[in-house]
């Protein structure tokens, strides 16, 4: 399966430190700019703003005018080649990049939205907006998941639940769309991103991983039914 | 001209960006000649309104993140508790996250409308002495999605700092969306005449955090914003049952501690994780009052001390404001 992971979050890229492929350059091929790969098999290919900074901590401190602008050139001048799937990471929001990447997209088919959410009102509160963003664009939800949701101690095994708990479901329940799952906050998956190791080769067994795996089998089996 | 004439195309740049009258989307608008022409780009006559609305304001603090999800919004919150727990202190928050408006429901005031007097807006108060204003009070629904472009949003935050009737406050505090684009650099090119005393920086321990905000304070030192601190959030986790500390978000970089000695900046304090945080956010209620004896509201309470002090001693210094 080849995957393309397309990261529009200009302002803070952290796709290129989260794959481990750290510092590296973009190529120009005849069919445009080279993605990055982070294997030599060419399954998993990349591009973001993070690779195109002479300095990984430089600001890119744009209007959204030059913000939309380099997103059309992601969509149109990356040579993808073959994908089973493009995956688009946003920041947050409803403004200049989620109108582009939609935009943009919007000749090619776009099979839907993964909605993230914390389980706090504050975060589902927000969410509902963008919910609305995604009817108001013609973008179908794929789901909802609700991250960080709960902590087991690892010395004692009581679950907390920091950031609350079941806002997510809620929501999904309020708005009509599907529930794809709850991710727990896991020390384990925070330094594997961090130092951008395959927390599912590290970790197969773990909860975590179980909870991730569901919900990437949730979002197939939605793209399949539509 | 306003910064999106009402019969402007889609895609207008903003009459006061370099671009005005010259992009693609500009063909065709009546203003494109006037644009093209450089003269809707004179200085934003705005910038010295809002110098003068602000001359009842002693000290204007932007809080900063460079990553989403960090608790920027929940520091702010807690901050403006904080300085008008003291009820001589004249307090109030804006909140210019136009997308993602989360302060209303932080401070209790879901559900309130802004009103119009003569002098202008009038913000929405939770207590006497502490004001709230966001474009939440201004929308209808909690599904209204506000679904617009950079330079929509930077009038909103024009109308925000000139129309807003604030009153004499001891302290402005700003809250912003992640990022470093338009609402930042609209935040600072208004208050220019008016002046900022500084910025808090927030982060989690994460290197995925720290990366964002080295990048947020590149683009501090680049419009010559000065920066009051770092606060380092979600800082270790102390499990109620058997007291053991996990450290949820590893510092696998050292954490904001390492960050500030490398890049000289104050680190004000490191804030733990703690359920009871979130759950008054929920609730509009202030974290500080209701779990007073908690270690977060203590680390909180130190860093806002720290941000008082800063102020005090910019007064004494004879630092512009």
């Amino acid at each position: 399966v080849a995957v393309g992971i397309l990261d529009v979050d200009l302002c803070g890229p952290s796709i290129p430190r989260m794959l481990c492929v750290g510092r590296q350059d973009v190529h120009q091929c005849d069919a445009g700019w080279v993605p990055v790969y982070t294997d030599a098999q060419k399954s998993l290919a990349l591009m973001s703003i993070g690779f195109l900074l002479e300095n990984p901590d430089d600001a890119v401190v744009w209007r959204g005018p030059k913000k939309t602008a380099l997103i059309g050139q992601f969509v149109s001048d990356v040579a993808w080649g073959e994908l089973d799937f493009l995956l688009v990471d946003t920041p947050p929001g409803t403004s200049d990049e989620h109108l582009a990447v939609v935009e943009n997209l919007r000749k090619h088919k776009v099979d839907g939205a993964i909605l993230v959410t914390t389980p706090q009102a504050v975060s589902t509160g927000d969410v509902r907006r963008e919910i609305t963003f995604c009817k108001k664009t013609g973008l179908r939800i794929l789901g909802i998941v609700e991250n960080m949701s709960g902590f087991v101690c690892p010395h004692c095994s009581e679950c907390s639940n920091i950031f609350s708990k079941g806002g997510g479901e809620e929501l999904a329940k309020l708005s009509g769309s599907p529930f794809l799952g709850c991710i727990p906050l896991d020390p384990q998956l925070s330094t594997s991103v961090e130092e951008g190791k395959d927390f599912i080769q590290a970790f197969p067994e773990s909860a975590t991983f179980s909870a991730i795996s569901h919900i990437a089998q949730a979002v197939l089996a939605n793209i399949a039914a539509a | 001209m306003a910064d999106v004439p009402s019969d402007a195309p889609e895609h207008c740049p903003g009459t006061s960006s370099v671009e005005a009258g010259k992009t693609s989307a500009c063909q065709g608008c009546p203003n494109q000649r006037i644009c093209a022409s450089g003269a809707a780009r004179t200085p934003d006559p705005a910038i010295e309104e809002i110098k003068q609305k602000m001359a009842s304001v002693k000290h204007k603090i932007l809080v900063l993140s460079g990553k989403g999800g960090v608790g920027k919004s929940t520091f702010s919150a807690q901050l403006v508790y904080g300085l008008a727990s003291d009820t001589s202190t004249e307090v109030a928050l804006l909140d210019v996250d136009i997308c993602g408006p989360s302060i209303p429901k932080m401070m209790g005031l879901e559900g309130e409308q802004v009103h119009q007097s003569g002098s202008g807006w009038s913000p929405v108060y939770v207590e006497d002495n502490l004001a709230v204003m966001s474009i939440g009070f201004l929308l209808s629904s909690p599904d209204d999605a506000v679904i617009w472009r950079g330079p929509k949003k930077n009038g909103m935050i024009k109308q925000f700092l000139r129309d807003v009737d604030w009153g004499e406050l001891d302290y402005l505090i700003v809250d912003t969306p992640p990022g470093t684009s338009d609402e930042h650099l609209s935040v600072v090119q208004y208050l220019s005449g008016a002046g900022v005393d500084g910025a808090i920086i927030i982060t989690t321990p994460q290197e995925l955090s720290l990366q964002d905000v080295r990048k947020e304070i590149g683009f501090c030192r680049k419009v010559k914003l000065p920066i009051i601190g770092v606060v380092e959030n979600m800082s270790g986790f102390v499990c109620p049952k058997c007291k053991n500390t996990s450290q949820i978000f590893p510092p696998t970089t050292g954490g904001a501690e390492k960050m500030c000695s490398d890049m000289q900046l104050p680190l004000l304090g490191q804030v733990p994780l703690d359920p009871r945080i979130g759950k008054s956010c929920d609730e509009g209620r202030s974290f500080l009052s209701l779990e007073a004896e908690s270690p977060a509201a203590a680390a909180f309470s130190s860093i806002i001390q720290k941000i008082r002090q800063y102020c005090k001693d910019g007064v004494e210094d004879g630092s512009p404001d």
